[in-house]
């Protein structure tokens, strides 16, 4: 079966089953960490810090405020790093890429197939976080106030897909690895610290209209427009934005890896 | 992706019977000229080698017929199709490939590798569980599937990669170098797996820089240096053309004696040739080449030999292989 962009489904699915063997060994050993770091997070901020803020922030405590932005990152950290270092793994010091390419895979199989299984990270990450946080609204905690809440799993897919992709681009482009280190302190930090994760990004002049055009603070809001049933134009836009990247990203990303590959 | 069906549209759409067709094929790394506009045609079941040393361009060419790189010039048709990127799925499919470098998935055993692999070509249940144990079989490897690759020898690495290479039942396969590196005893073993594949009518194309190795397998090979194609023929052909059949081997290292011998072997030896280490002396007969070394004083390591490909290699280009 084939996709727009002459993806073959069957070989990107190969792609992912090759990431599924190699994860299925030690699986416990990947997922673990994924259900402490929301626990941590919740704790020493939400808990800790939200502790000298009763005030909490628009009009919600703190930890209300604070766990649908973390969430969206955590399914930013699980996707970004699937495409970052371990993709260039696999392309470069494994020859995996080489490998898949002289089957009839194609570069854009192949791209495809990485991309669903950092999305398929990115879930187990994001999805994780959001059954601790239900688990802990159960007790009180009022982080999730609204049905609508149920929407998560496919919001955190598309935020999956985008961040994904966005690594892809990195990626495909870099030579050494080293070069990680600028996309981790200059754009996935001040992502985290910018979006309005720990407080409303019109804390700094011109916030909101510079934020508007970062990716995750579109994750952040339709993660805390879900979780407290603020579901509105503001929330389907930022969907549209985040939709209208991966469409984009998506076309650009086997172009790249064309480039780099087939030369 | 391409079913049965497909596949005898494929046939009856192809009017070439080559295996593989080659005209002025041409590559260029920016200045660098790898492929210089050669020409060759494979037919189909042929043992097809490309001989020379590194860098002479056989890789490059390679990587054009299984498509990992593009075609700069002149034409390049495979199973009658033409190798531009629409056919590369298709051409693909009935192609096996062996890499020169060791591209096997580390973390893995040589049975998920396969198990992976074979998801590309369509297999899938029973059907791919018997092919994974057929090729395990067939490269030896059927009594440690589960052995991390990392665990394996450079020669049993190299048949998990030809089994790898066998996963789409492949028209032709193609292998770069594939004993390069290897023990002389890993290498007969190879070259055992390779003969059998051969006899069962798979199109094998194969480069090396072992004359011997081209020597033993091939039913044709042609021979390349710089990027371009310098002969081209059977083993056997080759060196009736290019070479004297015996060949009289002198290890002598001083210069002096060199030119004592060069002058003194006159036109007793059809051809001469200076290597780093030794003289080589070319004749129609052998006993004529070592009585007139022995007439001359003797002394210095030698020895009679027939000629081979590695002398055709030194005739036309001047330099050795290695």
């Amino acid at each position: 079966m084939r996709l727009p962009g002459d993806i073959d489904l069957r070989c990107a699915w190969g792609v992912f089953m090759r990431n599924a063997t190699d994860y299925k060994r030690n699986w416990w050993f990947n997922i673990l960490p994924n259900f402490f770091e929301p626990l941590l997070y919740l704790l020493g901020l939400g808990v800790g810090l939200g502790y000298y803020m009763r005030d909490g922030l628009e009009g919600q405590g703190f930890i209300a405020f604070l766990a649908p932005g973390l969430m969206a990152s955590a399914a930013m950290n699980g996707a970004s790093f699937e495409t970052t270092y371990n993709m260039f793994v696999r392309m470069t010091f494994a020859r995996l890429y080489d490998a898949y390419l002289a089957t009839p895979a194609q570069i854009q199989d192949i791209a495809f197939g990485d991309l669903l299984w950092a999305v398929f990270r990115a879930l187990i990450y994001g999805v994780s976080f959001a059954i601790v946080v239900a688990l802990m609204s159960i007790f009180g905690a009022g982080i999730i106030t609204s049905p609508w809440a149920l929407l998560l799993p496919p919001a955190l897919l598309l935020i999956g897909v985008m961040f994904a992709l966005i690594g892809q681009v990195y990626t495909s482009m870099i030579r050494v690895i080293d070069m990680y280190s600028f996309y981790y302190t200059l754009w996935l930090t001040p992502l985290f610290l910018f979006s309005g994760i720990f407080y409303p990004v019109d804390r700094f002049a011109h916030g909101e209209v510079i934020a508007w055009f970062t990716p995750l603070y579109h994750a952040v809001r339709v993660c805390r427009g879900l979780c407290h049933g603020q579901v509105d134009a503001a929330l389907a836009g930022s969907l549209l934005w985040m939709a209208a990247v991966s469409a984009l990203l998506m076309a650009l990303v086997p172009r790249l890896l064309r480039r780099r590959f087939f030369r | 992706m391409f079913s049965s069906a497909d596949r005898v549209l494929v046939a009856l759409s192809s009017t070439d019977d080559a295996a593989i067709r080659a005209r002025g094929l041409t590559k260029r790394y920016g200045e660098r000229c790898a492929v210089a506009g050669i020409d060759f045609t494979v037919a189909r079941g042929e043992f097809f080698g490309f001989l020379g040393p590194n860098g002479a361009g056989k890789s490059t060419t390679m990587r054009m017929i299984y498509r990992a790189t593009p075609v700069d010039d002149g034409s390049l048709h495979i199973l009658g199709h033409e190798a531009v990127p629409a056919n590369d799925r298709l051409i693909k499919a009935r192609l096996g490939v062996v890499p020169q470098e060791y591209n096997l998935d580390e973390r893995m055993t040589a049975r998920e590798i396969l198990e992976v692999f074979s998801r590309f070509y369509g297999l899938h249940g029973e059907a791919r569980r018997q092919r994974v144990r057929e090729l395990l079989d067939f490269v030896e490897l059927g009594d440690r599937p589960d052995a991390f690759v990392t665990t394996l020898s450079g020669g049993l690495k190299r048949r998990v990669q030809i089994a790898r290479g066998l996963l789409g039942d492949p028209d032709i396969l193609v292998l770069d170098e594939p004993t390069t590196g290897l023990d002389p005893r890993a290498r007969r073993s190879l070259w055992d797996k390779l003969i059998a594949l051969g006899e069962r009518g798979t199109t094998i194309v194969l480069t090396t820089h072992y004359m011997d190795e081209a020597e033993k397998l091939c039913d044709r090979l042609v021979v390349m240096d710089e990027g371009r194609i310098v002969a081209e023929g059977t083993p056997k052909g080759l060196i009736a053309e290019h070479v004297p059949p015996h060949v009289l081997e002198v290890v002598v290292p001083e210069v002096r004696e060199r030119k004592r011998l060069a002058a003194d072997f006159g036109a007793l030896a059809l051809a001469q040739v200076e290597l780093a280490d030794r003289m080589l002396f070319y004749g129609v007969e052998s006993e004529a080449l070592l009585r007139r070394y022995f007439e001359l004083g003797g002394g210095a390591e030698a020895l009679v030999r027939g000629a081979n490909l590695e002398d055709v290699f030194l005739a036309l280009t001047g330099h050795g292989l290695s």
